[in-house]
């Protein structure tokens, strides 16, 4: 087992068969300090079984749940766990996990709870998604920065790193479908601070998005939903202070 | 006549509009399920505000009174949300079936390593002196930042 077992890389994958075993690889070729932990959301592909012959620790939910339940599966068991750090990675091969540590030193340098990695921040533009993709990330961009009242450029990303705080918030309150929008949404609710820092994203290495036309309508609808109702709700949970809480660490 | 059965309409699916976003607010209601009661309240409101559009829909389908499409319209909606429930249900009893599995299997998987192996089990009991919770963390796993000298 790599890893200090105080930070942990969470891998949601859905049929990831083509691209899980480069991911993992990379995981522990370039960020050796985190554990590899695997959520297997109900895969019919292998994709769980070529994880384990990979290295990582694999977590197999018994049938599809989605995103959010497979990534909070990820929160819970780093609470439970006693893990300081959580970074999420796509099973797609999408992200880099080269950059992981410059997400870790950005969430020390800056003190935030939340680093989120952004494609829109490079000056280099050379994330290839489609146009419509684009436009509702751009639009989802734009509500949220208004509604949480600082710029974020890319609202979709799930290239994040979170810290105990925000573990333990997403451990117990943690979106349905297509969560990474309404979460920054409810980071921002419970006074959790985060920033974004530039990342270079790749398309796809592999298999494909779970994201259909179909889908896309019900996307928008939801997100957009979410975020309007998601402002008149009331805190999930209430969080100790960041000074208080480093002293209970302290102790336990 | 024709006034107050549009007041009616139009007071009806503002309501169910306004009691959807309040249960979904207050987590009553998932986003998921949301959706189609939604869009039934926007075009049961929209047609009992407009009333060219649902005269000119009444004709089209052969209703003589225009109030009658509404609710003919209305009744089809409930049909949708009838069939997205069944298919809901359906899902949700499969998948708590697969649970049930999951957790009997574990359940005998538990006390069969229990039965073969009870004295391994609680290392601790043996090693007097010593207490096995810093090496050992609350889910039995031994933890991986201290060195693990009396495994």
């Amino acid at each position: 087992m790599t890893g200090s077992g105080l930070c942990l890389a969470v891998v949601p994958a859905y049929n990831e068969a083509e691209t899980i075993t480069g991911v993992v690889g990379g995981l522990h070729r370039y960020a050796p300090a985190f554990d590899t932990l695997v959520i297997d959301d109900g895969s019919t592909d292998g994709t769980g079984a070529l994880a384990r012959r990979a290295g990582a620790q694999v977590i197999k939910l018994p049938f599809n749940v989605g995103i959010g339940g497979a990534v909070q599966t990820g929160f819970v068991y780093a609470r439970d766990h006693g893990y300081e750090v959580l970074a999420q990675v796509d099973g797609d091969g999408q992200h880099d996990a080269v950059e992981l540590g410059r997400l870790l030193s950005a969430m020390r340098e800056q003190d935030v709870d939340v680093v989120c990695g952004s494609r829109f921040l490079t000056t280099d533009h050379h994330y290839p998604a489609p146009l419509s993709r684009r436009t509702g990330i751009h639009i989802f961009a734009f509500l949220l920065s208004r509604i949480v009242g600082m710029p974020v450029s890319d609202p979709t990303s799930g290239f994040r790193l979170y810290n105990r705080r925000a573990i333990e918030l997403f451990a117990s309150d943690y979106p349905h479908d297509y969560p990474e929008v309404e979460a920054v949404l409810i980071l921002h609710r419970h006074r959790l601070r985060m920033r974004e820092i530039p990342v270079r994203m790749y398309t796809r290495g592999g298999g494909s998005s779970s994201i259909s036309t179909g889908k896309s309508a019900y996307y928008m609808f939801k997100v957009l939903l979410a975020l309007f109702v998601g402002v008149a709700r009331r805190p999930a949970l209430t969080l100790v202070d960041p000074d208080a809480a480093c002293t209970e660490e302290a102790v336990g | 006549m024709q006034t107050r059965i549009q007041l009616v309409a139009i007071a009806g699916a503002a309501l169910l509009l306004l009691a959807v976003l309040e249960m979904v607010r207050r987590r009553h209601l998932m986003e998921r399920y949301a959706l189609l009661w939604i869009l039934s309240g926007l075009v049961l409101l929209g047609l009992a505000i407009w009333r060219k559009a649902l005269a000119s829909i009444s004709h089209a389908i052969g209703v003589v009174y225009p109030p009658n499409a509404l609710f003919f319209i209305g009744i089809g909606f409930i049909l949708l949300l009838l069939l997205h429930f069944s298919v809901a249900v359906s899902r949700l009893s499969d998948q708590t079936e697969t649970l049930a599995q999951r957790q009997a299997l574990l359940e005998e998987q538990l006390s069969r390593q229990q039965r073969e192996a009870p004295l391994e089990a609680q290392p601790a009991a043996f090693s007097p002196g010593s207490s096995a919770r810093p090496l050992e963390r609350h889910d039995g796993e031994p933890s991986r930042r201290l060195p693990a000298k009396n495994a």
